[in-house]
């Protein structure tokens, strides 16, 4: 096992899954958390409650702050629950130096997001540290949610249920890569943060009996794959033409050597619903601003247990595996 | 580059139809040669590229990629890893480096292990982005760690260039930049070889012109494609070789006609010899000892080499790799990845044994990132 943590602990991928059972969940054991999902169902299914950490370079980027992304992180883990999120706790760690404009900044495109979910904030905590000890500002965001459809669980997918991402992948790690390494001739990619609980809760509302649901966060929608196609010992098969991605992200992932599918989405979901209830909830969907390019991309088989396959327009096919490592660009 | 369209990288490249045009094209002409070919694809990339798109399921029966030394991380020996390894953890050292290089281990552990030890250690894109680094820590010693086949030495080149010309005093150089040919010969020249075309890489030819290879035809009579990435390039590639079996000519032809010439970029050729002059030798890691196969810096700018100015820290002894790797006979394309007794399971991309798991060009690691053992 290791000695050091590396930076590829964090990523979202292997490392980071052997920190988390080795270390953490060895230590905490209890039967809700190692059902190891966004948030943490409480109090007989009525309660989720979740909580994240947010630290991101910049901190400004095109389409989101983090304190945009502080929010929209804790509520939509509240969301894939099929919780609306109503109490959440703020802290925050800032660095000596840091500017009270951008600080002010940050917060107010909080509350705008907080109110988008219909959430409030009712506790908090602000440290400041010498200059150094932090990358300017790290925000905690802990949150409460109702939970309005029970069931939702990464581990009971079947066979022959349908897979939809609700929106173009890769955009948010993406713009996040351009936005560090300078990348300018990519004018139109933002990132896609966004709340998604008015998103899950028109579909909750229309009768949509939602199988498992997961924001395709860290490690993109490949490792949430990769994580239902293990937790419910399925296989999950794709088809590379039906994944909308956009050109920019392809791009982005051509010059530095990424795959769409591993790239960090703070605003798009990756659904398992029934087959029979797939075409209503694409048409809901693609009603909806932030959801209207969602796309069935595929569906679960019994092929490859614990797999994840991606069929290509020619006719070949290879696992999509969970992202390993830090993400770094090829040599050449 | 605001003149690139992004699209333009892979638009058509990729196009399925195309893609499954071209596989009904080398069936038939594979069809009408009675012997088997392998062709070996020197170069990482192309290896990732047949990987990732599945190209080794559309082959015919008679036609086998087999993978080559091309890649700069999977041939890098351990105790260059080392040097860097111990070059970071110098006090006053920043280390930078390209990519992958960081997460190779070395005997000492990778330069990721070294960072968590408290090493500055950084990837750059580019290797002018070192000129930042430097400016920003005037007190610190820049060692730009260079790696790569001749795609890479012009940038390297670049650098120099920029140092020497703007008088900057903090950065020095470790050079580790090979150069494609000289392992191809060493292949050809071994008892076991199985090679019988190659598929060349667009970029270093891009570089050094297609020239390079004109004595594998005329004295080796393998035939040589230079090509393009995309799925669309390889699969052309592999009927252009086709063809020259079935119409007895060996020949070294251009695939990637976008930017490839047989001269290639003299002005970029110029300064790599300004700077940079034939190593004697260099180990490469499964291959060994390979004469001329390797750039130093010239004597003029020892003065910025630091293998010379760390000369008394820096250990020359060979270190072996771990016994049950065979990357070496992959390498030389005389097995697969998945032939490795530890494949997938004591050696996987979160704890390498070789580096041709590290490296995202490695062989080992397009074998377990794409799951070929789907077929
Ligand atoms: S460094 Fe360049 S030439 Fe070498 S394997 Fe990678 S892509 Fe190919
Ligand atoms: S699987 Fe690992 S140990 Fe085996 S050849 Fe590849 S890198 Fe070496």
């Amino acid at each position: 096992m290791m000695t050091n943590i590396t930076l590829a602990h964090g990523n979202g991928g292997q490392e980071n899954n052997e920190l988390i059972t080795k270390i953490f969940y060895k230590a905490f054991k209890n039967e809700i958390l190692s059902k190891s999902e966004d948030a943490a169902v409480i109090e007989d299914g009525t309660l989720a409650f979740s909580t994240d950490s947010f630290t991101v370079n910049p901190i400004e980027f095109p389409g989101a702050n983090i304190g945009k992304l502080a929010i929209c992180g804790t509520c939509n883990d509240l969301a894939m629950m099929g919780a609306k999120p109503k109490y959440l706790t703020c802290s925050v760690i800032i660095e000596e130096g840091f500017e009270v404009a951008t600080l002010k900044r940050v917060v107010d495109s909080m509350q705008t997001e907080l109110e988008k979910n219909g959430a409030i904030v009712v506790s908090g905590d602000t440290k400041v540290v010498p200059k150094g000890s932090v990358d300017k500002i790290f925000i905690n965001t802990t949150g409460i949610g109702q939970i309005e459809q029970k069931g939702i669980s990464s581990n009971n997918i079947q066979d022959d249920d349908v897979i939809i991402v609700s929106n173009s992948v890769g955009k948010h790690g993406a713009t996040i890569f351009a936005a560090r390494e300078g990348i300018d001739f990519s004018t139109n990619l933002k990132s896609d943060c966004a709340s998604l609980w008015p998103v899950i809760k028109k579909l909750i509302d229309e009768g949509i009996q939602i199988r498992a649901l997961r924001d395709a966060t860290r490690g993109g929608v490949s490792a949430v794959l990769n994580e239902w196609a293990k937790q419910s010992n399925i296989c999950v098969e794709i088809e590379e033409e039906k994944i909308p991605v956009c050109d920019e992200v392809k791009g982005v992932c051509e010059l530095l050597g990424f795959e769409a599918l591993s790239l960090a989405n703070e605003g798009t979901f990756v659904m398992a619903i029934s087959k029979e209830q797939a075409s209503k909830a694409i048409e809901l969907l693609k009603s909806i601003e932030i959801s209207k390019e969602a796309s069935i991309i595929g569906n679960v088989t019994l092929k490859h247990q614990g797999k994840v396959v991606l069929n290509t327009a020619w006719g070949t096919q290879r696992f999509i595996d969970l992202p390993t490592g830090e993400l770094l660009p090829r040599i050449c | 580059m605001n003149e690139l369209k992004l699209k333009d990288l892979y638009d058509g490249f990729r196009d399925p139809k195309t893609i499954k045009a071209l596989k009904n094209l080398v069936d038939k002409e594979a069809a009408k040669f009675p012997g088997k070919i392998n062709v070996m694809e020197v170069c990482g990339g192309h290896t990732h590229t047949i990987m990732k798109y599945g190209l080794n399921q559309l082959m015919p029966e008679n036609i086998d990629f087999i993978h080559g030394p091309g890649c700069p991380v999977c041939v890098m020996p351990k105790e260059r890893i080392d040097h860097a390894y111990i070059l970071s953890l110098q006090e006053d050292v920043i280390l930078v480096t390209l990519g992958d290089m960081i997460k190779v281990p070395g005997s000492h552990g990778s330069l990721q292990d070294a960072r968590s030890k408290g090493a500055d250690v950084r990837f750059v894109y580019s290797p002018l982005d070192t000129i930042k680094i430097a400016r920003e820590n005037p007190n610190k010693k820049i060692i730009f760690f260079a790696i790569g086949f001749e795609t890479t030495t012009p940038m390297t080149a670049a650098l120099l260039e920029h140092v020497t010309k703007n008088k900057i005093e903090n950065i020095y150089f470790h050079i580790n930049h090979i150069t494609v040919p000289e392992p191809m010969k060493v292949l050809l020249e071994s008892n076991d070889c199985q090679i019988d075309a190659f598929i060349g890489p667009s970029h270093v030819s891009v570089i050094t012109g297609s020239k390079i290879y004109k004595e594998f035809v005329t004295k080796y009579k393998k035939p040589v494609v230079v090509a393009g990435f995309e799925p669309v390039d390889v699969m052309q590639s592999i009927l252009a070789i086709v063809k020259q079996f079935n119409e007895n000519r060996c020949e070294l032809e251009i695939e990637y006609s976008r930017a490839v010439s047989n001269d290639g970029n003299i002005a970029a050729q110029n300064l790599i010899n300004k700077y940079f002059t034939k190593a004697t030798h260099f180990r490469w890691r499964g291959l060994g000892d390979i004469p001329d196969s390797a750039l130093r810096l010239r004597d003029e700018y020892s003065n910025m080499d630091a293998e010379i100015i760390y000369k008394n820290i820096l250990p020359n002894e060979k270190i072996d790799d771990h016994k049950l790797c065979i990357c070496g006979d992959i390498m030389r394309g005389v097995a697969k990845p998945n032939d490795c007794k530890v494949f997938g399971k004591a050696c996987k991309p979160s704890s390498p044994l070789g580096s041709c798991m590290v490296s995202s060009e490695g062989a080992c690691s397009a074998y377990y990132k794409y799951g070929n053992l789907i077929k």
